[in-house]
């Protein structure tokens, strides 16, 4: 990890290191809940990755700052909310032909190939650190070396890394708006690839908002920043891959993983298991990997939680395998139910989506002439899809289609296994009883499951409840809603990201 | 196919068409309430929500306070989400010559019995410590509130529901034939009367009706609780609402219940589309920060837009149509939170022949018929 710094939490001075976020320092000295909820309720880190605003505190004098997004620096005064505003800094502008938004592999990929063709290129993302969530730095370890065969590559091409920038939206064609560390900013484009991501999506069950219960990548994230495990119990529950990947790494970080608690039956994990055999050797080979390095780990499919119980944290969880139900004592609760991609900003610049995907053609390019979307933005299909899409987007954004089109073979075996992955991975129904009347399910405004049910669209029961309305502009409970409901959510106006009310004056251009 | 009879079918269930149903169950009316989408789908779902007095001509005065005196005696009944609080109003004077019209505003409002103080640059700063300094003073209009439309439409139409009213939601008229009404799931309605409180959308009815949509942008912040206290306008605010001018860009900061800063306005004619505009923005967030430099850093969570009847003498239009039985409660403008237990009381008297709290006429529709000013 890198050097001591010294930051004051509420007064008290507390000795962090860099490359620590805040979120994991103030856990690290008072435990899981930093914040109330705005009916008063202890919340803590809850995404890791600055999709939910859970963690949300004053930073130097600036309220709500969503503290997994902000690593500690020397001298930081961190408090509890609510302070004083600090003044809005003036700005600066981002400038180049093509401009990637997104630095996780699919953006990297596509940041490099645009900029080995000559081409002056910037690569912006809302964390302190490119990588995305796959590529998350593990604070004091050397990146993975396919990272960092990537991160050499993008280093040599001399692309422009603008990290802790977050979008906020359009600024008229050809320009967007964007706010960091250096306060508001114009970023002029050409060409644009967007290669936003995807976040974990929840299912809301009783006390999934207690302070400990974290997303499953959210807490992986929350480790890889500095928060310690050592000797926690947890358990990890939910659907998907993902599980495994953060089962593993929690154990590897000396926890005591009690469980990974995977929703799909054994019968369809099999037979999951089997296609990947036939078609995508390596991706067996690393589920296996996997599988290994979590030895000793009890491992159930069929199994889903039900509830967790604590007073201002969590103690325990209940869990069910359909027939039988019991109680698990732990220190922390890891967990996710697949992915979502993150579609605010496609959906803000006017592209078009498929079933939640954005839609392309061969070239990655969307319904918005000059914007190319990858990863999995067009569809959840992990690490290969997202470099495969990179490198056709960053050939095709800098007019060599005909290179990009040597990648079609290798591209067109991706959707098949976005595919199973959906259809292994689908939630089963008994997940939509879950949640009881009292269950919140909009963690911003605390609405509760039974005050939803009552209506019959999301937008009646948004303009009742505030339901969605808050920070998190409906990212968390969008799609929990979705799966309870059948309510689609749609959001993408400006600002996508909250942002001080001062940087939605237009920017220098 | 089924037909179901009722004294009067009210379209839109906005908070016009639900103070509407409320009066007229009163009434003892038979009320059936029909929108295409939920309660509260368009401007009020919008709009900020000030109960406020105004003005700018005597029939606006007229109308405003009797609806915030409606309000005022409502507001013990009002459920938990409706988020009543009794803000009062600050119009701000930025200059000599507002502070001037802060003054008149006040002698107006006090020889007709409205609650109002003339507070200095002191009195102001102390009142809200967040405005800049150098602001010359300020009118405050003491018994005024805010409320939060959505839920305060739905109480209304639940206040009509125990008198008897049904509601028919999500379906859209799709014929209206004489006194027949027939919506989208084929149910038909034969209705005594019609109340039009459709907002922008009555015009697409009544061709020739002098409504034109006003476009307006809000943002909405996260929550700051104490960071104002009064509902803020500068004095400006006139201008801008009341000139016919195509765009214009006013401070109005309103203090949600729940801490979070509601900040406007804008006003455009002639844009139809629902969009966000950064520029609109930008112009609107400026002229705030002009008045009150720490908005710039608290953090905005949302922005929206929503299209306010407007009308060329800013009256709204409330009695009977060029149509026989049909009746209009429309054209409320930036008003219609405000002015809808009003509307409702006077549509109350068109249907029933009672006689009403203040004179119905300068807002009956017929006005602009023989060589009205602006037609």
């Amino acid at each position: 990890m890198g050097k001591r710094v010294t930051v004051t939490i509420e007064g008290c001075p507390v000795e962090t290191q860099t490359g620590c976020s805040i979120a994991a320092c103030v856990m690290q000295a008072n435990g899981p809940a930093l914040r109330q909820s705005v009916s008063g309720a202890p919340r803590g880190p809850f995404c890791g990755m600055g999709v939910c605003f859970e963690c949300r505190m004053t930073v130097d004098g600036t309220l709500h700052q969503r503290t997994c997004m902000v690593n500690c620096r020397d001298g930081m005064r961190i408090q509890n909310e609510p302070a004083t505003q600090a003044p809005v800094t003036p700005a600066s502008k981002i400038e180049a032909d093509v401009i990637v938004i997104g630095a996780g592999p699919g953006g990297i990929a596509a940041a490099v190939c645009a900029a080995e063709a000559g081409r002056r290129v910037a690569l912006i993302d809302d964390n302190p650190e490119g990588g995305g969530q796959i590529w998350r730095r593990d604070a004091g370890k050397p990146p993975p070396r396919l990272a960092a065969d990537w991160l050499k590559r993008l280093d040599r091409n001399k692309v422009d890394v603008f990290t802790h920038t977050q979008i906020l939206g359009s600024a008229g064609p050809g320009t967007l708006r964007a706010d960091g560390p250096a306060g508001p900013r114009a970023v002029h484009h050409g060409r644009l690839i967007l290669a936003c991501g995807a976040r974990e999506r929840f299912v809301p069950f009783p006390g999934w908002t207690l302070p400990g219960v974290f997303g499953a990548g959210g807490l992986q994230a929350l480790v890889k920043s500095g928060y310690a495990v050592r000797g926690q119990r947890i358990v990890v529950a939910g659907s998907g891959p993902l599980l495994l990947a953060v089962a593993a790494f929690l154990h590897e970080h000396d926890a005591n993983v009690r469980l990974v608690a995977e929703q799909t039956p054994r019968g369809k994990l099999v037979r999951f298991g089997a296609s990947l055999v036939l078609r995508q050797p390596a991706k067996i080979a690393e589920a296996i990997g996997l599988r290994w390095r979590v030895r000793g780990v009890p491992f159930r499919a069929g199994c889903w939680p039900l509830g967790c119980e604590g007073d201002g944290r969590i103690v325990a969880v209940t869990l069910t395998d359909g027939k039988n139900t019991w109680t698990e004592p732990c220190d922390a609760l890891a967990c996710g139910f697949g992915l979502v991609p993150n579609t605010e900003l496609p959906r803000h610049l006017g592209c078009t989506l498929d079933r939640g995907s954005v839609r392309v053609d061969d070239l990655q390019q969307t319904t918005v002439p000059g914007v190319y979307a990858v990863g999995e933005l067009t569809g959840i299909g992990g690490l290969d899809k997202a470099l495969l899409e990179g490198q056709i987007a960053g050939w095709a954004a800098t007019d060599q289609a005909d290179r990009a089109r040597t990648m079609q073979e290798a591209r067109r075996k991706t959707p098949r296994f976005a595919t199973l992955l959906e259809d292994t991975f689908s939630l089963r129904p008994e997940l939509r009883e879950l949640a009881r009347d009292d269950t919140l399910v909009c963690r911003c405004e605390d609405v509760p499951f039974g005050v939803l049910k009552q209506f019959s669209d999301w937008r009646d029961a948004k303009l009742q409840t505030r339901c969605g309305t808050g920070p998190c502009q409906g990212r968390v409970c969008g799609p929990a809603v979705e799966f309870l409901f059948g309510w689609v959510h749609e959001s993408g106006r400006l600002p996508i990201f909250p942002t001080a009310l001062g940087n939605l004056i237009e920017a220098p251009m | 196919m089924s037909v179901v009879t009722c004294d009067v079918a009210i379209l839109g269930a906005g908070i016009v068409g639900a103070a509407c149903a409320r009066a007229l169950a009163n009434a003892g009316m038979r009320v059936t309430v029909i929108d295409g989408r939920g309660i509260a789908g368009g401007a009020t779902a919008a709009g900020m929500g000030h109960i406020t007095v105004m003005d700018d001509s005597e029939a606006q005065f007229a109308l405003t306070s009797y609806s915030q005196q409606l309000w005022n005696e409502l507001s013990e009944q009002l459920p938990d989400d409706a988020e009543y609080v009794k803000t009062g109003t600050l119009w701000l004077a930025a200059d000599d010559d507002e502070m001037a019209a802060a003054r008149a505003k006040h002698a107006y409002y006090e020889a007709r019995g409205v609650a109002t103080e003339v507070l200095d640059a002191w009195a102001l700063a102390e009142a809200e410590p967040n405005l800049r300094p150098g602001l010359t003073g300020a009118l405050r209009v003491v018994n005024e509130s805010v409320i939060y439309p959505p839920c305060a439409a739905r109480w209304l139409l639940e206040q009509a529901r125990q008198q008897g009213a049904t509601l028919a939601l999500g379906q859209p008229v799709v014929q209206i034939d004489g006194a027949l009404l027939r919506i989208h799931d084929g149910t038909t309605f034969s209705c005594g009367s019609m109340v039009h409180a459709t907002g922008t959308w009555a015009a697409e009815l009544f061709p020739g009706l002098p409504i034109r949509p006003r476009k307006g942008h809000l943002v909405i912040t996260d929550r700051y609780p104490g960071f104002a206290r009064h509902q803020l306008v500068e004095l400006g605010y006139l201008k801008s609402a009341h000139g016919h001018t195509t765009e214009s860009v006013a401070f109005n900061l309103q203090p949600r219940r729940t801490g979070q800063m509601l900040l406007g306005s804008s006003r455009q004619f002639d844009v139809l589309h629902k969009d966000v505009e950064p520029r609109m923005l930008n112009r609107m967030v400026a002229r705030a920060l002009a008045y009150m430099p720490r908005l710039a850093g608290l953090s905005a969570i949302r922005t929206w837009t929503g299209f306010r009847a407007a009308t060329p003498d800013s009256l709204p239009l409330i009695g009977p149509a060029e149509v026989d039985r049909h009746y209009l409660a429309t054209g409320h403008e930036g008003l219609g939170i405000t002015t809808s237990l009003g509307t409702a009381e006077l549509v109350a008297c068109h249907l029933t022949g009672r006689s009403s709290a203040i004179p119905g006429l300068p807002y009956l529709p017929s006005r602009f018929k023989k060589g009205a000013p602006h037609g």
